[in-house]
């Protein structure tokens, strides 16, 4: 798929994204860059602690008290960060919306599901009670279940029907742009299927550009068109999923992908990744990746590798000062 | 979830540094009113009850540091006299309260079925009673004096302890441990009094920490009203009531002073007991 | 507007109200039953104890034994008793020589305006404080977590005698005593035990209600409100003070009979002409059917007020109706 290049602003453009935290010794986000186009699935992934939801709750300025940020979140071409409370909750009533990842512990359990899909449009627009449950009630059936759900409460629901009245609520304020924060950890593995699907045609249906956070690297080559891979705050690689998956640039991203061809180690034998990602108290010299690395040199420890395309493939963009001795390896198909 | 635990942590993080302190003077006043219960005797400048009318009211001076009261009696003699009636009042109430409430606990907890619904009914039916109507029922059968009403409010508390000792006992019984010693031959008290009391006993002498301060109230109450500690022994609630005739006259001190003995007492033995709860949820989390 | 129409499981609800009927007069009954037992564990025979420090000349005897019918077996006694009381008849004084009914009916007034004045400071003040320590944080929470610590450590007649001695004596603002007639005249008077009453409750349930709030803000449904655009307002009302109301109302129980027994310390503080007051003079004066009376009332209420919060607790947790015991999260 190519990169719709038309004058609209995309749903999502991140520039360069710090963010940092009371008490900690280096940022949590470290110069994010990341854009969604219209209609686009792009999948960030990482490992817990890397960053990646952080990144996504930033969107919609979900931020832990006391952060600090730096950098712009456009939505729609509206810096996010520099919004004023009015403009703010007009965006998450409409141009954005999150899918979180246990709807068991994100919908109150007190409240009925009609109440839960309609209270930000009846509140914050409007909208007449009436429509925005016809509203609710189109959706529900857009998302496979009936509208009887309206009068239900959370605890009479499963927990796929419930990530299915989450997917509908996120839908209500038709949005430019659907969050995914990890949405099927919390479910079966038959259940996660059908959510995913289901996101694939509501996104094709509604043209919504999909931010889909995910550590499971299988599930993020089957879903998207882009992939951003997240390591301590920053971007490792990004580029096109199936490019991406299947000649990684990144040891990181190699990694991740299972086995790690390292130049000490015996030919044919897979490792796992040693070693801790570092914790946020560690200040950050070079790569941050270099202590795991079996490719670190004493330039990874002492520089941060900027992102950088791939020479011949402008799509793709690596933070790795070594990325090509990943080329031709045991890995590349 | 990065994000939703940490303000959470934060607050945690402030509660423990800044009440670190303000524990430590609790724990400073709760020492200091036991030493002073204890030492009476060998502390007081004043016989407590030494009457000196052509004194009365008399306002703070070299022999009497914190006054007289109406009576001319003085009033740092009572109050450190009157804090062994009014802790040792409490301290008979926690301590028949937790050790029958334990029992209990463990009992219905243990042995479930009948006994356990007989138990849960009667602890429910003391419930009904607040610990004040007890203690004031039981005067009126057996007249005034500290034991009776001790003892009716050990029973009124008791089901707070019984309440607490059997859900901790419930959840103590599921972990693998008890398992293990039940394979291994061992008797279900031994696995009780060796294990599984000395594991809940924390939580539940804590909350028997918190008990105290409020026995404490309940006792000065019945004192105030006449009904508890006979009439001229020395009590902090008895001096309020002394006091409170000294106020309308304009002389407050001999009634705030007993006033601030009780209310600082009981802040003292509730921080204490709170923190300690804190911290045993803590370690167990 | 109930919230409960159409989805709930009417008859499970029904059947879950009936049990809490039958197993509130069960206990009432047991309460009843220690109560009026509870003359045969005074020391001496019941009609000694109750005549006890009077003349016990034959008049008096057979106006014991009329009323209570000593030589009768206990069971028989206790059930005359009961259906005595059942019918508003709750015997005579031995001190006033008067129906206890009429005593308490002439001095429930004073004593119910106490209460419900003391029980709209206790809502307004806890609530509101909880309410603004758990959302403001900082340094308000602090004053109040500091100012409540103190609150729930003062007892009732402590606040009394500082109150009267502040703002009655010292200040003149406030009548030192007694109850005053006529409505105005009586509010003035019951101003300042009523703030000596609530003063503990308010801080119990402004720690309660502050504390369950906490509880819910930390929860991850309140950070999806709030992402979906809604005010912090809003979601502070519609979400976290929603739902921590299931954790409040559990405590009214504990406020009305908490309330109820303080009267007897505020009342005799003050010289309030009331029931608690009565109380305390007939416990003195060992007139114990007056005593019965009140305790049964006072544990009567607390078991109504109970089975309220018991009957309304399906409509604020649906969760509770729907039979489910899962948590929030």
């Amino acid at each position: 798929m190519n990169t719709p290049d038309r004058p609209p602003a995309p749903p999502l453009d991140i520039r360069g994204l710090r963010l940092r935290l009371p008490r900690t010794a280096r940022p949590v986000l470290d110069g994010v860059d990341l854009t969604v186009g219209a209609g686009e699935t792009v999948a960030l992934v990482g490992e817990s602690g890397s960053g990646k939801t952080l990144t996504s709750r930033s969107v919609l300025r979900l931020l832990p008290t006391g952060a600090a940020t730096e950098g712009t979140v456009r939505v729609a071409g509206d810096d996010v960060l520099a919004m004023d409370p009015e403009q703010l909750r007009h965006l998450r009533t409409g141009t954005a919306a999150m899918i979180f990842q246990d709807p068991r512990a994100a919908i109150n359990p007190l409240r009925r599901i009609g109440d839960f899909l309609t209270e930000s449009l009846r509140l914050n627009t409007a909208t007449p009670p009436a429509e925005a449950t016809r509203r609710a009630s189109t959706l529900l059936e857009a998302v496979g279940l009936t509208d009887a759900a309206l009068r239900r409460y959370p605890g009479q629901l499963s927990g796929g029907m419930l990530q299915r009245v989450m997917i509908a609520a996120a839908l209500m304020g038709e949005p430019a742009l659907l969050l995914a924060d990890e949405p099927t950890t919390a479910l079966d593995v038959t259940t996660q299927a059908e959510v995913v699907s289901l996101l694939g045609d509501l996104r094709e249906r509604f043209g919504t550009g999909l931010l889909f956070v995910t550590h499971d690297l299988g599930l993020a080559a089957a879903i998207s068109d882009r992939v951003y891979v997240m390591y301590a705050g920053r971007i490792a690689e990004t580029g096109p999923a199936d490019a991406l998956f299947s000649r990684p640039r990144h040891p990181y991203t190699a990694a991740l992908l299972g086995s790690t061809p390292r130049l000490d180690a015996p030919p044919g034998r897979l490792v796992a990744i040693d070693g801790q990602p570092p914790g946020l108290q560690v200040e950050l010299a070079g790569c941050p990746f270099a202590p795991r690395c079996g490719y670190a040199t004493d330039l990874c420890r002492d520089q941060a590798p900027a992102a950088r395309p791939l020479p011949g493939d402008p799509a793709r963009l690596v933070a790795c000062h070594h990325s090509d001795r990943l080329e031709g390896s045991a890995l590349d198909g | 979830m990065s994000t939703a635990a940490l303000p959470r942590r934060r607050v945690l993080a402030r509660i423990r540094t800044s009440r670190a302190p303000l524990n430590l003077l609790c724990l400073a006043f709760v020492a200091l009113v036991v030493a002073l219960a204890v030492l009476a005797p060998w502390l007081v400048p004043h016989d407590p009850n030494a009457v000196d009318l052509g004194n009365a009211l008399g306002g703070p001076s070299a022999d009497h540091l914190l006054g007289v009261d109406a009576s001319g009696r003085d009033t740092l003699s009572r109050l450190i006299t009157g804090a062994r009636t009014s802790l040792l009042g409490p301290l008979g109430v926690v301590v028949f309260s937790t050790l029958a409430g334990v029992a209990v606990g463990v009992v219905s907890a243990w042995r479930g079925g009948w006994l356990d619904s007989v138990l849960s009914r009667g602890t429910e039916l003391i419930f009904a009673f607040p610990g004040m109507l007890l203690a004031i029922l039981v005067v009126s059968l057996y007249g005034e004096g500290l034991t009776a009403p001790v003892l009716a409010l050990a029973v009124a508390y008791l089901p707070y302890v019984s309440r607490l000792t059997r859900s901790l006992v419930l959840a103590e019984r599921e972990r693998p441990y008890v398992a293990a010693y039940q394979v291994q031959g061992h008797s279900a008290w031994q696995i009780c009094l060796r294990h599984v009391v000395p594991a809940i006993a924390p939580v539940v002498l804590a909350q028997s920490t918190i008990n105290f301060g409020y026995a404490l109230i309940d006792l000065a109450g019945l004192s105030f009203l006449g009904l508890g500690v006979p009439a001229l022994t020395p009590d902090w609630g008895r001096m309020v009531f002394d006091g409170e005739s000294a106020i309308q006259s304009g002389y407050p001190l001999s009634a705030i002073l007993p006033c601030a003995a009780i209310v600082l007492t009981v802040v003292a033995f509730n921080v204490v007991g709170e923190r300690w709860a804190d911290q045993v949820a803590r370690r167990d989390r | 507007m109930s919230p409960l129409r159409s989805t709930l499981p009417r008859s499970g609800l029904l059947r879950f109200a009936v049990r809490r009927l039958v197993e509130m007069a069960a206990t009432l009954f047991g309460a009843s039953f220690l109560i009026f037992g509870a003359m045969y564990l005074a020391p001496g025979n019941p009609a000694s104890f109750l005549l006890s420090g009077r003349s016990a000349s034959p008049a008096a005897l057979k106006a014991i034994n009329d009323q209570y019918h000593l030589n009768d077996p206990f069971a028989v006694q206790y059930l005359r008793w009961l259906g005595q009381v059942l019918h508003g008849d709750f015997g005579r004084s031995i001190e006033y020589r008067t129906s206890v009914s009429s005593l308490l009916a002439a001095r429930l007034p004073s004593t119910l305006l106490l209460v419900a004045m003391a029980l709209v400071l206790v809502l307004a003040f806890g609530l509101a404080l909880g309410w603004i320590g758990a959302v403001r944080g900082g340094a308000t929470d602090s004053a109040i977590l500091v100012s409540t610590t103190f609150a729930v450590a003062t007892p009732s007649f402590v606040a009394a005698v500082l109150l009267q001695g502040l703002f009655a004596v010292k200040l003149g603002w406030f009548p030192t005593n007694g109850t005053g007639s006529g409505p105005v005249s009586m509010l003035w008077h019951l101003t300042l035990p009523a703030v000596a009453l609530a003063l503990y409750l308010i801080g119990m349930l402004a720690r309660v209600t502050r504390a369950a709030m906490l509880d819910v803000l930390g929860q991850e449904h309140v950070t999806v409100a709030r992402s979906r655009g809604l005010a912090e307002r809003r979601v502070i009302q519609r979400h976290v003070f929603r739902n921590a109301l299931g954790t409040v109302l559990t405590t009214g129980g504990l406020i009305v009979s908490t309330l109820l027994i303080c009267t007897v310390l505020v009342e005799s503080a003050f010289s309030v002409g009331g029931i608690g007051q009565l109380l305390e003079l007939s416990t003195t004066t060992k007139d114990f059917p007056v005593v019965q009376a009140i305790s049964l009332i006072i544990v009567g209420l607390f078991m109504a007020v109970n089975l309220v919060v018991d009957l309304l607790h399906p409509l604020v947790d649906p969760r509770i109706a729907l039979g489910s015991g899962r948590s929030a999260g």
